[in-house]
């Protein structure tokens, strides 16, 4: 099976800066794939330049075996309708409520009449684990926990098979956050969905990722959970052997 | 995406096939809406030919069974039924639908009645706004005042800014619009007044009007579109970002170190504008008598000088610092004052804009009764 996610040779540069310097990364269809690296070691850039956030210096990005780079708005729009983004504080709009903001990628992408969009929007924000009532409330109403989980269904808009998530529970207690976690293994599992994410949160890597990429000296190095962990970085050594990584590793992990 | 249905005497077949996605939810709907399932006691699914099958595609399915079932016919499904019909019955047992609030009962009333609480509701969230501002005002003062007590509080570097970037800044349009009116002003009357012999009197009207009024005033419609939207902008985003919040916290007053230099900022910035107006108008008045009356430069400044006293001028440069502290202040307590959105953001920083105006024609004209009473 093709990659859903390929990246070849991508460089990255601000200025004199050089963020990514030949950057290979794969993702498979149907696993959680973790993206991990220093402050400042360019996460938040790698995803925007696979969401066609922004157009790199040089090298490939293929999504579904398309290369983005290479793409005009109209095409680009078209790939941008078959995945979900939740960004870290949300980005929910905040002159809307939580049932609009679902609304909002159906009404631009889909032709459906106003009774379909509510009921897809309110199943939608029922799947995420949302009260009912939570689709009349308005962004700043909600709780931390509950933006995320609005970000999700919102993600979630136009059943999208691939999903990023930029720290996706950063800024939650560890009950909500493992809460949180839960519910993108369950909707993993029963949607079929390749997930991207963003994530300094080892207990949600141990938990949810399949395959971890870390972003270490302007490349990336990548594989399976259980290998990266001995990958013999220092960076990655002190990552995830480190005296907070530490207390985790011991713990029996693995579900 | 396609779905195919077989009827026998009291039984309905569908055979679904294809791939079914949110994109196809409208014609799935309508293929749904249109299978007869009356008279039937049996539908029989069959979802074997499916090659993908998304929520949305899904829901489609689920409505459809339920409208059956509750039609009174009997459904079932060849082979298993779909996962994602299991996914949709978990999710929605877990969130109960009787969970979902009735929507607020608009309230009811004749339209006579409707049409009087909403005079008084308008008239009472216009008082309250009105008090709020007061109090604003009132606050801003007190904080002033504390702060030229001790003059450490007093931040001359942010004053500084707030004037560069409401006064310095200000100058081009300022001075190219002071130059626009006092031509208009010039020309218009110059074509009146030359068919009564009363050419110079163009220099009277030029002087007085922008020294007195039109100076002052434009540049406050000026600074108050710029200014007063940039206060307002400006306050109304730290708000939504909670740095105002962050400052409290810190036991820092904002309107210590956000709403007095901009204040005192303006207040020094828009009279020194004013002065530049006046000067770049007279100027302008000067340069039309010359070129359309063919009046000397030292004619139109002699006659000046006739027409108009030092308190001409004073009138008008003393009307600046009250404006500046209505448009400062309405910025500011507008920008203070938004909460929770972007769209709120919006809506106060024109109220802000259209405010300070008003307010300060408002002002313009209390003004005018009160040097009309005092014979200036």
């Amino acid at each position: 099976m093709d990659p859903v996610v390929q990246v070849r040779g991508l460089v990255n540069r601000f200025g004199a800066q050089v963020v990514h310097d030949g950057l290979d990364m794969e993702v498979n269809g149907d696993e959680v794939f973790g993206i991990v690296g220093g402050s400042g070691a360019g996460k938040s850039v790698l995803l925007r330049s696979i969401l066609g956030l922004r157009r790199p210096q040089a090298g490939t990005v293929r999504i579904f075996g398309h290369d983005i780079t290479r793409m005009n708005e109209a095409q680009l729009r078209e790939v941008k309708a078959r995945y979900g983004v939740g960004f870290q504080s949300g980005a929910l709009y905040s002159g809307l409520t939580v049932l609009q903001n679902v609304q909002l990628p159906m009404i631009e992408h889909l032709q459906l009449n106003t009774s379909a969009l509510d009921d897809l929007a309110m199943l939608k924000i029922r799947l995420v684990g949302l009260p009912a009532d939570a689709g009349a409330k308005f962004p700043a109403q909600l709780s931390g926990g509950m933006i995320k989980r609005a970000a999700l269904a919102r993600a979630l808009a136009l059943d999208p098979s691939l999903l990023f998530l930029d720290e996706p529970t950063s800024g939650l207690d560890p009950i909500s956050a493992a809460a949180f976690d839960e519910l993108v293994l369950y909707l993993q599992k029963q949607l079929k969905l390749t997930i991207i994410m963003i994530t300094h949160d080892l207990d949600s890597i141990f938990r949810t990722c399949n395959r971890v990429g870390v972003i270490v000296d302007r490349r990336m190095i990548s594989d399976t959970l259980n290998k990266i962990v001995d990958d013999p970085n220092p960076w990655i050594q002190e990552y995830f052997h480190g005296e907070r990584a530490r207390a985790r590793l011991e713990a029996p992990h693995g579900a | 995406m396609t779905l195919e249905v077989q009827r026998t005497a009291d039984a309905v077949t569908l055979k679904l096939s294809g791939e079914w996605g949110v994109r196809e939810f409208g014609a799935l709907e309508k293929d749904f809406a249109s299978v007869d399932v009356r008279g039937a006691h049996a539908v029989v699914i069959d979802a074997g030919g499916l090659k993908s099958l998304d929520l949305s595609g899904a829901w489609a399915l689920h409505e459809f069974v339920r409208r059956t079932r509750e039609a009174g016919a009997a459904v079932s499904f060849q082979g298993a039924p779909p996962d994602q019909l299991r996914l949709l019955d978990e999710t929605l047992k877990e969130t109960d639908a009787a969970a979902i609030p009735a929507q607020p009962a608009a309230a009811a009333g004749r339209a006579g009645g409707r049409l009087l609480t909403g005079l008084g509701r308008e008239t009472v969230a216009f008082v309250d706004s009105s008090l709020e501002g007061l109090a604003f005002l009132g606050r801003t003062t007190v904080s002033g005042l504390g702060d030229f007590r001790r003059l450490k509080h007093l931040r001359p570097i942010s004053i500084a800014r707030h004037v560069y970037d409401t006064g310095v800044t200000a100058l081009p349009i300022v001075a190219l619009i002071a130059f626009l009116i006092s031509v208009i002003i010039a020309y218009m009357s110059a074509t009146q007044l030359r068919g009564l012999g009363a050419d110079i009197y163009v220099v009277d009207l030029v002087t007085i009007g922008v020294l007195r009024e039109l100076g002052v005033l434009l540049t406050a419609i000026i600074v108050a579109g710029r200014s007063g939207s940039a206060f307002a902008a400006e306050l109304g985003s730290m708000k939504l970002n909670e740095e105002v919040d962050a400052l409290v916290a810190t036991g820092v007053d904002p309107f210590e170190v956000l709403v007095v230099p901009r204040v005192v900022g303006l207040v020094i910035a828009l009279p020194l504008l004013t002065i530049v107006a006046d000067l770049v108008g007279i100027a302008g008045g000067a340069l039309l008598c010359r070129l359309l009356l063919d009046m000397p430069f030292a004619q139109f400044i002699a006659r000046a000088n006739e027409a108009i006293a030092p308190t001409t001028f004073w009138v008008g440069v003393l009307k600046a610092p009250v404006f500046a502290v209505l448009i400062a202040t309405a910025g500011c307590f507008r920008g203070m004052q938004v909460r929770n959105s972007a769209r709120e953001l919006g809506r106060l920083v024109t109220v802000a804009v259209v405010q300070a105006i008003f307010l300060v024609i408002l002002a313009d004209a209390l003004f005018a009764i009160l040097f009309m009473q005092m014979d200036i």
